[in-house]
Order: C-alpha cells, then structure tokens, then sequence
C-alpha cells in the first residue's frame, strides 16, 4: 500500500489567526507564527512540521475564513 | 517534496468557488465564517447558484452579501422572513432562504419567524445562535443561558429580572407548517459535516415545496463571550448542549 502525503497552503493574509485549524489537525502540523504577523496584524497559521501532513482536510474544513487549501497524494 | 503534491490534480480542499475573496468582517474564529463556506457549498452542489436568493438580517450577518456570490435582499431587521415569503411566492423556482442571527430571529423578528414558519412558506431559514448580541456589544439576547454573564447582565441571566431562554427551534418543530427543523453545530469536522447534511436537506425540502425548514446552528461569539475561539468551542460544548441539544426535531420530509 502506498503512503498517503498532503500539503496545506495557506492564505496568508486572509488568516486571522484563530487557532482552529492548529486543534484540529491530528498530526500537529500547523502552528502560529511566532513573532511574524500578516498585513492585518494577525499571527498566522503556517504549516510547521509540513512532512507530517496526510491531506485529511480538517483544519480546511473548520477555518471560518476558508484560508486553507489542501492537497493529498498516494505515495506508491 | 511538497511542490510535486501541490498540483490541481491533488487538490482535495479549497475554499468554495462561490465564496469570493473579500475579506470578512467577522471576528477570528467566529461560527459565520463556518457556516458561509457551507451555504456556498451546498447551493453549488445543488447547481443553484444561478437561482439562489439569499436574505442577510441586521447583525454581524448583515453583510453576508459581500461574501457569498449569489443574490441577496437585505431585509428590515427581524423582517427576513416575511421577505423571503414574498420573494419566493412571486418565484417558486427560486431557492430562497434567509440567514439570521438570534437577535434578529428570536427577538425582534420572533412574530415574523414563527408566522412565516407557521404558514409553511416554502423557505428555509438558517438561524445562528450565538447566545449574545454579537454585533452591538455582547448584550444579552432572549436565547442567552440562565447565569450567562453578558454587558447587560454583568452577574449572570436570572429568571426573575431576565425571564428564561428562548428556545425558538422547540417552538418552530411543534408548528404545522415547519417540515424539517434541525439543530447542528460547527465546532469539529464531524459537526460540520452534519450541519451540511441539515442545510441541505433544508434547501431541498424548501424547493420541493414541502413546508418551512429551519436549521438552527449552535454557534460561539468568542468576542462577546471573551474567550478565545478554542476556548469558546469548548464553552459552548460544556455549556450551550445542555439547554440546546443537537439533533433533528422534527423531519416529515422523508428526503
């Protein structure tokens, strides 16, 4: 069986920084920035530990600012 | 690594093609946002963005125009329902349905709801309850919990000076002219999609003439409430299930 890869890309000005996403991704890869903040002022989400991501689409789903896009492919 | 996956044929999530990119007014976290992205969803994969007609209340919805690019009618505050009646009796091919909050619905709209639920209008009404008066400040709405601190009750709701909580959805299943009245929520992937399943039968129903829908969303207010989104998630988890279960109430539409 293949191995299941994803990758996020988010939209970084759009970002409010809310959070959401970085509970609800299972494999803790998404973060805040630490001392960066976007055109708003807000501290963003970025993927942090990116390797880990499998494409569940869960922080897409709960961003309220739909800021999230997500991509997944099987590794064979 | 990450550049191969990321390529249109991989693509499995996106903000909905009818959500535009201007940026929402709403607070970091706030359910709206949420629930946008699942109105624009459902009426894409319904095929009906040509024919959809929404209509934003007064509050922090008020300007759901901007986001979602379907047409829209901004009613008098509370009056969204009785607007989305003429609207949809004047063209029944049209999907109509209004978006309101619960200051708007189940306060100064409650006549106009429950009539236009009452005589089964073929709409649906989306109602985000947030327990607060988001938009004005964090004031106290009909639907706000008994021992709920707001701006307008700094100790907490109580029965005697307050009244008790409105409970609008209870209300709408016991009318005749409802069909499907269902309570959902946003706060986890499961949640949302459930909530997408209500919106959309809700639409369908609306559109096969069936009766009135209502599908109340059970929402946070993380500026109002004064937690952050994560911690309003949980608040709402811990506090607002008790007083409004999540669940259909009433479903005759056998859809």
């Amino acid at each position: 069986m293949g191995k299941i890869v994803g990758a996020i890309v988010v939209n970084e000005e759009r970002c409010k920084g809310c959070s959401l996403c970085v509970v609800a991704c299972p494999k803790d890869v998404i973060a805040l920035t630490d001392r960066k903040v976007n055109v708003n002022g807000y501290p963003f989400a970025i993927a942090a530990r990116p390797d880990e991501c499998i494409g569940c689409t869960a922080c897409g789903i709960v961003c309220p600012d739909g800021c999230i896009t997500v991509y997944r492919k099987k590794l064979e | 690594m990450n550049n191969d996956i990321i390529s249109p044929e991989n693509l499995v999530y996106a903000k909905p093609e009818l959500m535009n990119d201007t940026p929402m007014h709403y607070c970091a976290g706030c359910s709206h946002g949420v629930v946008h992205k699942l109105v624009a969803e459902v009426i894409a994969e319904m095929g009906m963005e040509e024919k959809a007609i929404g209509v934003s209340p007064v509050g922090c919805a008020v300007f759901a125009y901007r986001y979602i690019d379907i047409d829209w009618q901004e009613a008098p505050h509370g009056r969204a329902p009785a607007l989305a009646t003429g609207i949809k009796r004047l063209w029944p091919d049209r999907l109509v349905f209004t978006y309101q909050g619960d200051g708007d619905l189940a306060c100064i709209g409650t006549a106009e709801t429950i009539h236009s639920l009452n005589r089964g209008e073929h709409i649906a009404i989306i109602f985000i309850n947030n327990a607060i008066y988001g938009m004005t400040g964090g004031q106290m709405a009909p639907t706000t919990l008994l021992g709920q601190k707001t701006a307008t009750c700094p100790f907490g709701r109580v029965p005697e000076l307050h009244g008790y909580p409105l409970n609008i959805t209870e209300l709408a299943a016991r009318l005749e002219g409802t069909c499907y009245v269902s309570r959902q929520s946003v706060e986890t992937v499961a949640a949302i999609h459930k909530a997408k399943k209500a919106i959309r039968k809700a639409f369908e129903a609306s559109m096969k003439g069936l009766g009135s829908s209502l599908v109340e969303i059970v929402s946070t207010c993380n500026s109002g409430w004064k937690l952050t989104p994560v911690k309003a998630n949980e608040w709402m988890q811990e506090h607002m299930f008790e007083k409004y279960p999540k669940g259909d109430l009433k479903d005759t539409t056998s859809l």
